[in-house]
């Protein structure tokens, strides 16, 4: 149930008027409706959705952050939620004293903590600093120590959402295999990420969430295939950048492509609008196509090519593919704008597009979609 | 999916076997706390290590605030009372051991209020009783009494004062008395603060207020009235602090004065339980 009128927080006043005021608009909202999973011991299953489909709902509700208005969950074993690596560290406390926080708070008992603490701090990488004080850690360790924690959680059921989005990529990486290592260990996995990727990675089964309903369960590949199709039909609209980033004093105003979808073998253009006229010269625009799943496919950037040190100011950047080289699929557009060295507009899949009808032999043939993302030309010669 | 197992085959009643459902009947949730007695450890212990880091004095400010207010109280109206009012005890002994209790009272009920907002990182993402939260912030304020303990001791001496026998039962019942009060009141604060942020000021105001509504530093008698020192009695924290100081000066208290302060605070109790565990499954919602 919401209120339509409601903020974050109530104040006494806000409650008192209300009780004056006639017929405020209050509507029923169904965060969650008719989802009904089955998940079995061992099995890795990735919840996917668009933003708003109910994913975190779905979460709170099993760890039992938030009570269902109806409906119920039967499971067996003990549940730990990680829905934020370091939740409850406290920046006075030493490393020590900050394993054993968290670890009660995720739900370990006194004594796994301390079986598994060298495991801990060796995992973390932080024996010297062990009695410092975590405010005197660097970030990356501090992020280390909570993964470190999390991972040796025995717990028979683990909920993960969005925790692996942090760190840099080395260290993403380790989280991935420390999950594998926990999903192979027989444990059951319920994982919630936008990164399709890890989730393609990690999951064996998926369910796919749309406006609080299950839209579609199965093997993971299939449902990462129905939710990139629902993405993009929605997303046909064009150039879409939610998440911004950079200084902000030339930004992207528009992509254009000259068809989508686009036949592969043909000629494609991406033409990028900016919002103030800029010299080639002190400019760095470079764009990433990426796959459904995540996989980055093609880097293109001005400056790969010899440069044209035109002085002109200009406010169209055009590249020109003259033979598209992807297979048939979705794919997303990443770009980062560069003005004389910083970062002025950079945004995530914020365009997609589809290439179809893949005609790039000549022949109508094509690489089975999972074994390539890329079509190169080459001869064969038989001796 | 993968239809090859039959969850029904699993027996049931297992003790892993859990269930999660709209909560519809009340309950204390008694059997939970216990299970998670561990973590309730944990946050008192992180609470106490905490309160004091970065101090030059730390723990002795627990022994500090008290003595000060002591000093302050004894030199402005002291005197007024001494001479007007009898006391069952020298006057800077009456007013430490007030202020003792007090302490535990209003420390914990200002930690308490602000514990759901100040927790509300954890509060959104990890499930445990709620109860724990508040119920940890109160122990700390009895962490402090027990420093504070420690001066009072000589304090007494000092004064040719001394513990009766009956002592040892009459300071753990008025500590008992306090932590009720105090868990009432807090876990009742803690619940609305997390609703209306209003209790956020309101709080200070209010446990200021309170003191001179307390007799921490006058007797009750202070008042020719004795319907007014009836009403005085009413204060949940009366019992407590009028047991802990017959425990040293031997007084007989009035049934009275025991009784209605402890109904009281038993029934501040109940409310404050049942506000905060009808209320407890939103706050991930509004903390």
């Amino acid at each position: 149930m919401i209120n339509h009128e409601r903020q974050p927080y109530l104040s006494l006043r806000d409650s008192m008027m209300n009780l004056f005021k006639a017929g405020s608009s209050r509507e029923v909202f169904w965060a969650l409706q008719d989802v009904s999973v089955d998940v079995m011991p061992g099995d890795t299953v990735g919840i996917i959705g668009k933003n708003g489909a109910g994913k975190s709902t779905l979460l709170k509700i099993l760890s039992k952050i938030t009570p269902p208005t109806s409906g119920r969950i039967v499971g067996r074993g003990r549940i730990a939620s990680l829905l934020e690596v370091g939740t409850g560290f406290h920046p006075e406390l030493s490393g020590r004293e900050n394993i054993f926080m968290n670890g009660s708070i995720l739900g370990m008992k006194r004594v796994e903590i301390l079986r598994n603490f060298d495991a801990i701090v060796d995992f973390a990488g932080v024996e010297t600093f062990i009695d410092t004080p975590l405010k005197h850690y660097s970030s990356g360790m501090q992020l280390r120590l909570a993964f470190a924690v999390a991972a040796f959680l025995e717990n028979e059921i683990l909920i993960i959402d969005e925790v692996l989005a942090v760190g840099d990529a080395e260290f993403q990486k380790k989280c991935m295999g420390k999950m594998d290592d926990v999903s192979k260990s027989g444990r059951t996995i319920l994982f919630v990420s936008h990164n399709m990727g890890s989730i393609a990675q990690l999951c064996k089964t998926g369910v796919l969430l749309a406006n609080g309903r299950t839209q579609t369960i199965g093997k993971i590949d299939h449902v990462i295939r129905t939710y990139s199709e629902l993405v993009n039909k929605d997303s046909s609209a064009g150039f879409h950048a939610v998440n911004r980033s950079g200084l902000g004093s030339v930004t992207v105003t528009d992509i254009v492509l000259n068809k989508n979808p686009i036949p592969a073998g043909e000629r494609m253009v991406f033409e990028f609008h900016l919002s103030d006229a800029v010299k080639p010269a002190n400019m760095h625009l470079d764009f990433r196509l990426d796959n459904f799943l995540g996989e980055k496919c093609i880097w293109i950037s001005n400056k790969l090519l010899p440069q044209d040190t035109g002085s002109a100011d200009t406010r169209i950047v055009r590249f020109e593919l003259p033979r598209l080289n992807l297979n048939t699929g979705f794919y997303n557009l990443t770009y980062c704008l560069f003005k004389n060295g910083n970062v002025e507009d950079t945004a995530e899949n914020c365009l997609s597009f589809e290439v179809i009808d893949n005609n790039f032999y000549e022949n109508w043939s094509f690489p089975p979609r999972e074994q390539s993302n890329i079509l190169t030309e080459f001869e064969t010669y038989y001796h | 999916m993968c239809c090859e197992y039959d969850f029904h085959t699993y027996r049931k009643g297992n003790d892993m076997e859990f269930e999660i459902k709209p909560q519809r009947q009340f309950s204390l949730g008694l059997k939970e706390l216990w299970e998670y007695r561990e973590l309730f450890y944990f946050f008192t212990w992180r609470d106490v290590k905490v309160k004091y880091k970065q101090t030059a004095l730390g723990f002795l400010w627990a022994i500090f605030q008290p003595l000060v207010m002591t000093l302050l109280f004894t030199l402005s109206i002291g005197k007024l009372i001494y001479g007007n009012v009898p006391l069952p005890l020298p006057y800077p002994v009456f007013v430490l051991s007030g202020f003792l209790l007090w302490n535990i009272f209003s420390g914990g009920l200002s930690n308490a209020g602000n514990s759901m907002v100040s927790n509300s990182g954890i509060i959104k993402k990890i499930y445990f009783p709620r109860l724990i939260v508040p119920a940890s912030s109160i122990l700390v304020s009895l962490v402090d009494f027990f420093m504070a303990f420690l001066v009072f001791v000589p304090v007494l001496y000092y004064y040719g004062c001394s513990f009766k026998i009956t002592a040892l039962f009459l300071v753990p019942l008025s500590l008992l008395l306090s932590v009720t009060a105090t868990f009432g009141l807090g876990t009742f604060l803690a619940a609305l603060n997390v609703k209306y942020r209003d209790f956020r000021y309101v709080l200070p105001f209010f446990i200021q207020a309170l003191l001179f509504a307390t007799p921490v530093i006058y007797p009750v008698k202070v008042s020719g009235n004795t319907w007014f020192q009836y009403l005085l009695q009413l204060n949940p924290m009366n019992a407590p602090i009028e047991l802990f100081r017959s425990s040293v000066s031997g007084e007989a208290i009035s049934l009275y004065s025991v009784v209605s302060s402890t109904a009281v605070s038993l029934l501040l109790f109940v409310i404050g339980i049942i506000y905060f565990r009808k209320t407890e499954g939103y706050f991930a919602d509004l903390a």
